[in-house]
């Protein structure tokens, strides 16, 4: 009966030190997350794997229902992996952790930093952070691509694979049908073809 | 009859903004033209000529750019208060949205339907994540500068397995580096003391 109350204390602990983890991992990716969502998938990765919460395979889950779902990317990847590792608590912590630092600077900027647009080193820093940006998210699509064998494996490429991605891309380029579309409409495509 | 008054303006900045919030596909610039719209001419909170103003702000800032313009708003007309109601309103949907989506996705994953459907819609989330490269570089892709740091971003990434986070420090800094020695207009230089 003792041995058993020190193992649910122990439990409990260990579970709160999860928590504060969760919350100060995704704060810290909050404070970084500069270019809205896309560029962030690969930071996340970075974190989620490190502190093995979840494996490759699994965050390419985390990527493709945070991708379909309405609301910024990052956020909606902090929700899955909040969840996965402590259900809801864990999506409320990983969701607030998440927002809180934007919210905060926001505020700064607010208050004190009305014109901070229109400053030299500002603008120049994002100069040079934007093409990044765009870096990173390139990165994230090849590695994207990379883990569902739609690129590399045993062939060069997946074809049906390849054909679903430039079709949906020259859909979501030149055409204003909503990604939502194209998304349903992959999956269709998945139902009959797999 | 003030403090009735505040209460009124909160509750509608948050269901206005709980309204929006599931049209946010894919990172928020899809929601900033409703959002404007819902701002300046439903509302008239801001002025037309200030939202531009506002949203280059909120660029500047980490976070979705939607969410973002919307805590600012939420600042500009009821203070802290105000910001966090707004921040609420604009997240909250979301979050059930995807919650559901994850709690549903966890519990038929293993059926070989739901596995079907998603071998066909991961292609065109990869398209949808190399849509958002192309949509944000048509924006800070525009000399060859910018060019390079993005080539050379990428190939760090993947081939050298560089940190995301020395990565973008290293962007910022170029950034600084470039620009400071491309300006040496004696005009601007009493700026720099500012900082």
């Amino acid at each position: 009966m003792k041995l058993y109350k020190i193992e649910e204390e122990h439990g409990q602990r260990r579970e709160e030190r999860m928590m504060w983890e969760l919350f100060l991992t995704f704060t810290k990716i909050g404070f970084i997350s500069f270019g809205g969502g896309y560029a962030m998938i690969p930071i996340i990765e970075y974190e989620v794997l490190n502190h093995g919460w979840l494996d490759a395979q699994q965050f390419t889950d985390v990527i493709s229902i945070a991708g379909m779902s309405p609301g910024p990317i990052a956020t909606n990847s902090a929700v899955f992996v909040g969840y996965k590792i402590a259900g809801i608590p864990g999506a409320i912590v990983a969701t607030f952790a998440i927002s809180l630092p934007s919210l905060i600077l926001i505020l700064l900027v607010a208050l004190f930093f009305y014109k901070i647009q229109k400053h030299k080193l500002v603008q120049s820093i994002f100069y040079g952070l934007r093409p990044v940006i765009v870096g990173l998210i390139c990165y994230a699509a090849v590695r994207f691509s990379i883990y569902n064998g739609i690129i590399g494996g045993d062939y060069l490429f997946n074809g049906v694979s390849i054909m679903i991605l430039l079709f949906s891309l020259s859909i979501l380029l030149f055409t204003r049908i909503h990604p939502l579309v194209v998304i349903f409409l992959s999956g269709i495509v998945g139902i009959m073809i797999y | 009859m003030n403090s009735k008054c505040k209460t009124f303006t909160l509750w509608k900045l948050f269901v206005t903004f709980f309204l929006i919030s599931p049209t946010t596909f894919g990172g928020g610039y899809a929601m900033i033209p409703l959002l404007e719209k819902s701002v300046t001419e439903k509302n008239k909170w801001i002025k037309k000529e200030d939202i531009t103003d506002i949203l280059a702000i909120c660029q500047t800032v980490p976070g979705s750019i939607a969410v973002n313009t919307v805590s600012f708003i939420g600042f500009k007309l009821g203070g802290i208060p105000g910001a966090v109601i707004a921040t609420l309103g604009i997240i909250t949907p979301t979050f059930l949205i995807v919650l559901f989506l994850v709690i549903a996705f966890l519990g038929i994953q293993d059926q070989p339907i739901v596995q079907a459907v998603f071998t066909g819609i991961r292609p065109a989330i990869a398209a949808l994540i190399l849509f958002a490269a192309i949509r944000t570089g048509k924006r800070s892709i525009f000399d060859k500068f910018t060019m390079a740091i993005a080539i050379v971003s990428f190939i760090l990434l993947l081939f050298v397995s560089m940190h995301p986070i020395v990565v973008l420090l290293f962007g910022g800094l170029a950034g600084i580096l470039f620009r400071g020695r491309e300006k040496v207009n004696p005009a601007d230089s009493h700026q720099d003391e500012i900082i």
